[in-house]
């Protein structure tokens, strides 16, 4: 992120965040922190730089130590950029009794990367993750709020091209769609 | 066909929203119970006999009847809907499909306990479930069930709906507190206990969402009719999250009671393994719980069919028994190496450590370690043994139990599998071929 380019929460963004600080008593606005890097991640790329971590200490009025020690704790955070689809393919044992560790190595293959990577176009960053509840379904992986499920070599080809067809801006777990809501 | 409290409506269409569900008798609970005083609904609760459905079975009223209450101070329900045990899916099933039947709970627990206002704490990744929930509290307050003076009661309850961001410790209940106030997912010691000093420093109850929504069916037909159903000391249902090498995956409410044989091969639940395998162990409560064999998960020593209820499920200890947890329930076929599984297992509470503890942080690693030198072929007996060691030197010496269940799989294994580990310690050139487990549907050439 350039120096000179303000970092600011679009208007919806700002409406939602200060509706997320009311459901805290007053003084208790730092609990408002996780959801706020979330729609934080969803307004910047889809990932935490210092200065967005700031900003965002900024509007709960704590210091930046606060953000970045919760940041960095917590898995759905991203610290470093990454691609407009990150996938994460969930890798504990009900999802590898079915099969996740070929998904994992399948997708590698594809996308020409290894697990933590990000693609050389940009697209996708392959991630893996712990149980998502969702076993029953296995394997199965999430891309930002979306599960996909009973997973298959063909509906993974099927959920790559879609994504390489209509993604455009970087997909996050709280979507623009809800920013906007 | 067993009894069915909180799966009842599941399947009715539309069943989501706020005016299906009222029309199935949706919030007539919450009317009732509203008409009570909140001594009488605590009540109602211990005599119905719920054990906590997040895993540690505590009961539900007696946890509600220890609610510190002093004058002046705010205090809170929180649910946790954290869900992140391996092998429990359960709750974001049900959350996702009838959030109303959460927020009726929530309505009606808050109330009894003097809360007035309370949270709902959802893992982050399950973000559109959130947006589910958060879509029908909306409904709620428009329609008067939750804000001001709730269905003209004289009673003000909010309830907000909070979200993490990928962390299991956080399903720990001071854990899922401190991540509430805005920090790392780090338990706490206790005492205090939330009952005294927990949200902010006050008073809280942290209480499942299958806890929450089952009050709603008890305060409906009353505990002791609750209290009929089930068995022993195990009242009511509970909901199974079955998952593995079974014909039919999925979340199942059972009457506590059911035998393991039935849950197992019948046709009403996972009717059966998979592509006609033989059974080969089951782990039945979350990753947490010891993992049994075949025969001891169908049988209890003496012989007698083990059943699914907290008391029988725990018979014969550690040493022959598990124990009922989450209810997530995950099926091995013949096929599966338990080791492989068990490093699944260990790397993720590796993973999930947060790392206050040093015997959890650095045991965890070690075993995971261990485990992988052992797959990778390269291990020796006295790894077997070390493993062993280092189990027994995480159990009971943490802040939360965290450790413990990191430790019991691992233990479990070993004391029921040994012979597995032994033979891939001896003949490393096998371990390939055990390995064998479920590969991706139409897989490639290159990857059969
Ligand atoms: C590491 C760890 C993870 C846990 N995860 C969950 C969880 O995801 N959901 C849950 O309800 N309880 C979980 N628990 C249990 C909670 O600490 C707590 O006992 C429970 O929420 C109480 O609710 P209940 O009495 O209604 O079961 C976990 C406990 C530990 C130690
Ligand atoms: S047992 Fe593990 S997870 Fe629990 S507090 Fe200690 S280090 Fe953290
Ligand atoms: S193990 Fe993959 S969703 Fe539970």
């Amino acid at each position: 992120m350039s120096a000179d380019k303000e970092i600011k929460f679009s208007d919806d963004a700002y409406a939602l965040v200060q509706k997320i600080i009311k459901r805290y008593p007053e003084g208790k606005q730092k609990s408002a922190l996780i959801p706020v890097l979330h729609v934080a991640q969803a307004e910047f790329n889809g990932w935490l730089s210092a200065p967005v971590m700031d900003y965002v200490a900024s509007l709960l009025n704590i210091t930046s130590i606060e953000v970045y020690e919760v940041a960095s704790f917590y898995t759905m955070f991203n610290l470093k950029p990454v691609g407009k689809c990150v996938i994460e393919v969930c890798r504990t044992g009900p999802c590898w009794l079915m099969g996740a560790e070929d998904l994992v190595k399948y997708l590698e293959k594809k996308l020409d990367i290894k697990e933590g990577q990000t693609t050389a176009d940009g697209m996708f960053t392959l991630k893996t993750a712990e149980c998502l509840a969702s076993c029953g379904t296995a394997p199965m992986m999430q891309i930002g709020e979306k599960y996909h499920e009973n997973l298959t070599l063909n509906k993974v080809d099927q959920i790559l091209d879609e994504c390489r067809a209509t993604v455009i801006e970087p997909i996050s777990h709280w979507s623009k769609k809800e920013i906007k809501a | 066909m067993g009894r069915k409290l909180l799966t009842e409506n599941i399947n009715v269409p539309g069943i989501q929203s706020l005016s299906v569900y009222r029309q199935q008798g949706g919030y007539e609970t919450l009317k009732k119970a509203l008409g009570m005083t909140s001594d009488a609904i605590v009540e109602e609760v211990k005599k119905s006999g719920l054990r906590g459905r997040g895993g540690a079975g505590f009961p539900t009223g007696m946890k509600w009847s220890f609610l510190a209450k002093p004058e002046g101070v705010p205090r809170h329900l929180v649910c946790n809907a954290d869900e992140s045990e391996p092998g429990t899916f359960k709750d974001r099933y049900m959350m996702e499909r009838i959030p109303h039947l959460l927020i009726e709970g929530m309505a009606i627990g808050s109330f009894a306990l003097g809360a007035h206002s309370s949270y709902i704490y959802i893992r982050g990744e399950m973000m559109y479930v959130f947006h589910i929930l958060q879509r029908a509290i909306d409904e709620a307050y428009e329609a008067g069930l939750l804000g001001k003076n709730i269905m003209g009661s004289g009673y003000d309850f909010d309830l907000y709906v909070h979200c993490g961001a990928g962390a299991y410790i956080c399903g720990e209940e001071t854990a899922l507190i401190e991540s509430l106030e805005g920090k790392r997912g780090n338990p706490r010691i206790k005492p205090p206990f939330p009952a005294i000093k927990g949200l902010w420093e006050r008073p809280t109850v942290v209480n499942n969402v299958e806890s929450i929504m089952a009050v709603v069916p008890i305060i409906k037909m009353g505990g002791d009719e609750y209290a009929k159903i089930g068995i022993g000391k195990s009242t009511g249902t509970k909901l199974i999250s079955a998952c593995g090498h079974i014909n039919k995956p999925g979340v199942y409410e059972i009457e506590l009671g059911v035998p393991v044989e039935e849950f197992i091969y019948s046709d009403e639940y996972c009717g059966g393994i998979r592509n006609g395998k033989e059974l080969k162990a089951v782990v039945a409560g979350g990753s947490s719980v010891p993992v049994l064999p075949k025969d001891l998960i169908l049988k209890l020593a003496n012989g007698e069919p083990r059943l699914m209820s907290y008391e029988s499920l725990s018979e014969g200890g550690f040493a022959t028994g598990t124990m009922l947890g989450s209810g997530g329930f995950i099926v091995m076929d013949e096929d599966t190496s338990i080791v492989k599984n068990l490093w699944t297992f260990t790397r993720f509470y590796h993973h999930e450590s947060c790392g206050q503890c040093s015997p959890c942080r650095e045991g965890t690693g070690w075993m995971e370690k261990l485990l992988h030198k052992i797959l990778d072929g390269h291990g020796t007996l006295s790894d077997v043994d070390l493993l062993w060691e280092i189990q027994s030197k995480i159990e009971g010496k943490t802040i939360c139990p965290l450790g413990d269940a990191a430790a019991w799989p691992v233990a479990s294994a070993i004391r029921h599998f040994r012979h597995e580990f032994e033979e891939y310690v001896k003949n490393p050139q096998n371990i390939k071929k055990d390995h064998h487990y479920y590969r991706v549907n139409n897989i490639s050439p290159e990857f059969a």
